[in-house]
């Protein structure tokens, strides 16, 4: 744990960054904005994660373990979605989120 | 000392995130996520978790951001505006998220966490054996099922970005 500073500022500095993940998420109207807001959110939740594990039960990983886990999925999901997001601009040259109508391979 | 350090970087995360995600120059945007990645690993490193830190450090700040900012170059101009919602819109989204985050506050201080008090240092060590155990508590199935999901999602994206195959006038396959 850091020496001083209590759990309640972290679980305040991480809810802060989720709701600015959720307003990037909502008002974005980018394929790519919005990519990038979903990861500001999973990184908030990673932090609790990982803080909650560290004060409240410093003798076991789990949470250690599901943070690794969710930066995993968060690696293939980007991966995932960065691919998609290059054949949409191939197939109908944009990328934002009214031009996109059809999902269909 | 480590306070002021947590301030700082706290600072760091909260103007950068509120920057990437009102910024109007798309590149300019994934660099302050960037820095916010980058705040969040030294959080990681302030609480002891070093392997935590070097592995958002080389998957996050390494790869993901290098993926978005080779996405952002394919797709868009550098320099081109990005159209922003209205501000009657963006008014509305900030006071719900307000209001979100006001329910999370209080419903955070109002509750009393049994906080223990031990500086227990992890090594990468105790982490390997964590995730290799099959003993009871152990992580060797999700270890294995997040493998196979790295191969899936690696095979479905080099099918999804390939696109169609190309032909020349004959219709022969190149």
């Amino acid at each position: 744990m850091i020496a001083g500073i209590s759990i309640y500022e972290i679980l305040t500095v991480t809810s802060i960054l989720f709701f600015i993940g959720i307003y990037g998420f909502i008002t974005r109207k980018n394929l790519i904005s919005i990519l990038m807001s979903i990861e500001l959110i999973l990184n908030a939740s990673v932090i609790n994660f990982v803080v909650i594990n560290k004060y409240l039960y410093p003798d076991i990983l789990q949470g250690v373990f599901f943070s690794i886990f969710i930066i995993a999925v968060a690696a293939a999901e980007t991966a995932l979605a960065v691919s998609i997001i290059i054949n949409l601009y191939r197939q109908i040259a944009s990328v934002e989120v009214k031009d996109t109508e059809t999902m269909k391979y | 000392m480590e306070k002021i350090i947590f301030y700082i970087l706290a600072f760091i995360i909260v103007v950068f995130a509120i920057a990437s995600v009102t910024s109007k120059k798309m590149l300019r945007s994934v660099i302050y996520l960037l820095f916010v990645l980058c705040g969040i690993a030294g959080i990681y490193f302030l609480i002891d978790y070093n392997f935590l830190a070097a592995i958002q450090l080389t998957v996050y700040a390494g790869g993901i951001i290098v993926l978005i900012i080779f996405s952002v170059v394919l797709v868009h101009h550098i320099e081109m505006e990005l159209e922003v919602a209205k501000r009657s819109k963006q008014l509305l989204v900030g006071l719900a998220c307000l209001i979100g985050l006001g329910v999370f506050l209080t419903t955070i201080y109002s509750h009393q966490f049994n906080v223990i008090e031990t500086f227990t240092t992890t090594t990468t060590r105790d982490i390997g054996l964590g995730l290799l155990s099959y003993e009871n508590g152990g992580f060797i199935l999700p270890f294995e099922l997040i493998s196979v999901l790295l191969l899936a999602s690696m095979i479905g994206a080099i099918i999804i970005a390939k696109g169609k195959k190309l032909t020349d006038k004959n219709n022969t396959k190149l």
